[in-house]
């Protein structure tokens, strides 16, 4: 079974028919309980990063995620989600991450040529980086996903399994050991989406 | 490199979807969520639902197919018509939208965008405008098209971008329904005055419509048409085919 935090951020109808359709049994749940009893961990997330980061403290979710993480649950983090999963976030401010991902959530418009619109939004082509991920093991190099986002993972070069190129290459997606985190909406991307979800489903 | 999209839009009406539907192989022709699943296997980026229906046991109709949609496809549904308060965007967004496009309700209420923009994010407000020429201004029109609203068009686009609409669907009522092309003209003067993706909407008819949209004007983002998809008279993949054969970046799937 796998757990999609709900912390009252977005809207998860989209990933949790996902999930039904590839066979796999997902709750929508704030309960930590449920969360601990689970396989897998889903950390989704729309919106601005510190407002989610506090709401997620503030439910003191944010410590049932790293527990079950340390303890070696599969979790992944889904676009806002992915971000949170980082050390710190520069979106209005400064703010804490939950630290599981060395690296930082920085504004795109300090990288990307100036004629390029923000947010970066559409399908784009995924190259990998690094080892292969076990997360792609269903899909190819240069398969495109869905994106939407203004902000994206720096100085993770160590984590980054694949990235997308938007006049620069920008992180979309990174692993480290059991923890996953992709920049892109899986559950929005169509049959390649499915297919990532369904790998993680059998890590 | 960020693709190209090739949006499909359907008109909703009382749950089914209208206008004539011509496909082969498809038992319900009118099921928005048939369609749905054929555009999407077919290769569409995003789906446009407009809902047409004019009653309120209609719109509950079209929430219901709604949610049956994005519980079948995955990629992006954007949802328009009869949107004029943050709680039709509430509504819309719950069953799976993505993405919620305005028109007249916008034009009613100028605080719409700001609010929902507020709410639920730029990417998520979409302005949908339709736009013709009236003694060599571009003028907006509401209440599909009908109404001259005395608006002029970029600048009221403009302003909707300024609130917070973080795309444009621009709708020129001048080629709409002749497929002679897309209003290239009108299209550039938009892409020139905003600096969120714009969709080029009415006029296409055939495949070379895309390729010359793409290639004249390099900052659109997506070409949206609804009867040349439906009556099969130009197929998603073959349009993108010769869009990539012609060097405009597509998702081939």
């Amino acid at each position: 079974m796998v757990a999609i935090i709900d912390y009252g951020v977005g809207n998860l109808f989209s990933l949790k028919s996902s999930f039904a359709a590839i066979g796999v049994e997902a709750v929508v749940t704030s309960d930590g309980d449920v969360i601990s009893a689970a396989e897998r961990i889903i950390l989704p997330g729309v919106g601005a990063f510190g407002d989610a980061a506090e709401k997620l403290r503030e439910s003191g979710l944010d410590r049932v995620v790293k527990a079950e993480a340390a303890k070696g649950k599969p979790l992944m983090g889904i676009c806002l989600g992915m971000q949170l999963l980082f050390e710190r976030g520069f979106e209005y401010g400064e703010h804490e991450g939950l630290g599981l991902i060395k690296g930082e959530i920085r504004p795109i418009a300090d990288v990307i040529p100036k004629n390029l619109k923000i947010p970066h939004i559409g399908w784009n082509a995924l190259r990998f980086r690094g080892e292969a991920s076990p997360i792609f093991k269903y899909i190819n190099e240069g398969d495109h996903v869905y994106f939407v986002h203004s902000f994206y993972g720096a100085n993770c070069a160590e984590s980054v399994i694949a990235d997308a190129e938007y006049g620069e290459y920008l992180t979309a997606a990174v692993a480290k050991d059991n923890v996953f985190g992709c920049q892109f909406h899986p559950e929005k991307s169509g049959d390649v989406g499915l297919r990532i979800l369904k790998a993680f489903c059998e890590i | 490199m960020i693709t190209k999209r090739i949006i499909p839009c359907l008109d909703v009406k009382d749950g089914r979807v209208v206008k004539g539907v011509n496909f082969l192989g498809l038992a319900d022709v009118s099921s928005p969520v048939s369609l749905a699943k054929y555009y999407s296997e077919a290769g569409a980026d995003e789906l446009v639902f407009y809902d047409i229906t004019a009653s309120a046991e209609g719109r509950a109709l079209f929430t219901d197919i709604l949610c049956e949609v994005a519980r079948t496809i995955f990629i992006p549904l954007t949802v328009g018509g009869g949107i004029n308060t943050v709680a039709d965007f509430d509504r819309v967004l719950k069953c799976g939208a993505d993405k919620v496009s305005v028109n007249s309700g916008a034009i009613r209420n100028p605080g719409l965008i700001a609010e929902a923009a507020k709410l639920y994010g730029d990417q998520c407000v979409v302005i949908s405008a339709d736009v013709k020429r009236v003694d060599g201004v571009f003028r907006v029109f509401a209440k599909g098209g009908r109404e001259n609203t005395g608006m002029e068009a970029i600048e009221w686009i403009k302003r909707c971008v300024g609130n917070g609409a973080g795309e444009v669907v621009l709708n020129s009522i001048d080629t709409d329904g002749v497929k002679g092309g897309f209003d290239l003209e009108m299209l550039e003067a938009v892409t020139n005055a905003v600096n969120v993706p714009v969709i080029a909407s009415g006029g296409a008819g055939c495949i070379d419509h895309f390729t010359e949209l793409f290639k004249a004007l390099p900052k659109v983002d997506a070409g949206l048409a609804a009867s040349i998809f439906h009556f099969g008279e130009v197929r998603i993949n073959d349009l993108k085919q010769t869009l990539a054969e012609n060097g405009i970046p597509v998702r081939l799937s």
